[in-house]
């Protein structure tokens, strides 16, 4: 993930390996039809069915589309009763802001926690820092459902952190720690789950940093927590807001962290548009809820793709 | 601020927090006793439960399969789309392409899982072993372009140039220069493609069909009943054998950089003599 902050996509030169129009159709074509085909196609179709109606039938929706012959029966057919339900429902409406402010807190949570890393991998020596890049990428690797799974051993009431609790008297021999199945939990899972996602790109702004500015500063007098918020924190803003937007887009749609760890009423819309796909099987009302999330991103994803093509 | 034991502090308790977990997990994975709390004992009991249990197996194998094809694929793809976005300054469509690299990245899983399966559905297509694998494909080459993006854009053109120049044609520049040179970077972007195919639950879930149960599912399925050391056990082999991946990986990536430098120095010095 390190990459993901760093990389940038302006082109050198237009001349290149694909001297001939065949291949250099060919280099482009391949990759930029397999997008449309599986990346782009399927938001049109998700976002059909979304004004589709439910059906007791494989696949559970109708109308479905035959031909150009029935297309204007066909769009007579479509409306937007789905979209209607999800307003009507507060079930759904609070699923939004509860995924909205899960998030929002997460990333805070994160960049107070991921901050303060990366600014001391940043200061520590050049010959250690990519040792210390490597422990933070290496969680990364190992799965995400199991370190989840992992907190389930330490928070539930009879886990480890009892246990751990009761041994050093902080706890009595009766009492359980009260976290596992309530947010609190789930928003330790998140940063838990997303932390090297928040410390890379942090990293990577504050590698870069010139250190001169900070000694011109101190050399003229001012103090290091002023030099912090007037020089380095300003600074460090491309990677904060990369950082922020690399983890709060996903976190908003997370479905495994509330479903493994959150409690019954912990709103989530990964966990509502799940249980509408699998339990109820209403794929239209589905289809539904993710378009109205994906439209609730648009403009952080916007976010997150202008600053990828200005980070160097 | 500037205190190195603060430094010191920050990083030892945000690697503890890291790390932790996953040893606790590692630990017990060899605890004879079924009870988390309760150390029973040193024990590979669960290990061949593991063994035996012919459905996690089944899932295993399939985890594999969707995850080398998936990855090989992904690499392919994703080292063209590179290509495409750092050689090739102006074809139409550029910018929506760009973004169809990135926006893959940050969408949330269950978004990217769904409108997929919709797609197989409208496609009259049976939900089995190759939609996992296309689903998977899909994600996994937009990181796998990113990582061989920016191995592209830093790596030294004069050496392109030059074989161009002196009349190789492009392809064969691609597969006798390029390639080579940048040969690590696809390296990594397949070892992380594989690894994300491995690791995911979302969007399997939503595209998988009968007879194509990846681990994931398995595990997660499992892990809803409750905690048992057998799933331990399961993780404690993911996790070994992604950790010599990585290390094994960088190890080669580190040989293959010295080989390079080597090389350049030679062939410099074979120039100019």
């Amino acid at each position: 993930m390190a990459t993901v902050a760093e990389t940038n996509p302006a082109p050198h030169s237009a001349k290149g390996t694909g001297g001939h129009s065949w291949t250099r159709w060919l280099v482009v074509a391949v990759p930029y039809i397999w997008l449309i085909l599986f990346f782009v196609a399927p938001f049109l179709i998700i976002f059909k069915i979304s004004l589709s109606d439910t059906a007791i039938a494989m696949p559970p929706y109708l109308p479905t589309f035959d031909g150009f012959g029935s297309i204007g029966e066909f769009f007579s057919e479509l409306d937007f009763e789905n979209y209607i339900f999800l307003t009507d429902d507060p079930l759904y409406i609070m699923s939004y802001l509860s995924s909205l402010r899960i998030a929002a807190i997460s990333t805070i949570l994160l960049l107070l926690i991921g901050y303060p890393m990366a600014l001391a991998m940043a200061r520590a020596p050049t010959s250690i820092r990519p040792t210390l890049v490597m422990l933070v990428i290496l969680p990364f690797w190992t799965s995400f459902l199991i370190r989840v799974y992992a907190w389930i051993g330490i928070l539930k009431p009879d886990g480890l952190l009892t246990l751990a609790l009761q041994t050093i008297g902080l706890m009595g021999e009766g009492e359980q720690v009260q976290i596992f199945r309530t947010d609190y939990a789930v928003f330790i899972g998140i940063v838990y789950s997303y932390l090297p996602f928040m410390v890379l790109p942090l990293y990577a702004a504050l590698e870069k940093m010139d250190n001169t500015l900070l000694e011109a500063a101190s050399d003229l007098g001012c103090p290091p927590w002023k030099a912090f918020w007037k020089i380095t924190f300003p600074l460090s803003l491309p990677g904060v807001i990369a950082g922020s937007m690399i983890c709060f887009i996903p976190i908003t749609g997370e479905f495994v962290i509330p479903d493994l760890l959150g409690g019954a009423d912990t709103l989530m819309i990964g966990k509502t548009l799940w249980t509408e796909f699998f339990g109820n099987r209403d794929w239209p009302l589905a289809s539904a809820v993710a378009v109205i999330l994906l439209v609730m991103l648009v403009v952080p994803i916007m976010i997150f793709q202008n600053q990828q093509k200005k980070v160097v | 601020m500037r205190s190195p034991r603060f430094d010191t502090t920050v990083l030892t308790l945000g690697f503890a927090f890291l790390y932790i977990p996953i040893i606790i997990l590692v630990v017990y994975s060899f605890n004879a006793s079924r009870l988390v709390t309760v150390w029973g004992g040193f024990s590979l009991h669960w290990y061949s439960a593991m063994w035996s249990n012919q459905g996690l197996m089944d899932a295993a194998w399939v985890t594999a399969r969707v995850g080398v094809l998936s990855a090989t694929l992904g690499t392919i793809l994703g080292t063209l789309a590179a290509l495409a976005l750092t050689r090739f300054a102006r074809f139409p469509g550029r910018m929506a392409f760009s973004g169809m690299i990135y926006a893959p990245l940050v969408m949330p899983e269950v978004i990217t899982g769904l409108s997929l399966l919709l797609l197989f559905v409208a496609m009259g297509v049976d939900r089995g072993f190759w939609t996992v694998t296309i689903a998977h494909t899909t994600f996994t080459m937009c990181y796998v372009a990113i990582v061989v993006q920016s191995r592209l854009l830093t790596f030294d053109r004069s050496l392109e140039e030059a074989a161009l120049d002196l009349g190789c044609p492009p392809v064969k520049t691609f597969f006798k220069i390029t390639l080579p040179l940048i040969f690590p970077a696809v390296i990594a972007g397949w070892m992380l493609a594989f690894t994300l195919s491995l690791d995911d639950l979302v969007i399997a879930s939503f595209n998988t069909g009968p007879g194509a149960t990846t681990l994931p599912i398995k595990i997660y399925s499992q892990v809803r009943l409750g905690v048992t050391p057998e799933i331990n056990a399961i993780c404690t082999i993911l996790i070994g054998l992604v950790t010599i991946g990585v290390i094994a990986s960088s190890l080669t990536t580190k040989r293959a950089e010295i080989r390079r430098i080597r090389d350049e120095h030679l062939a410099i010095r074979n120039a100019a003599s």
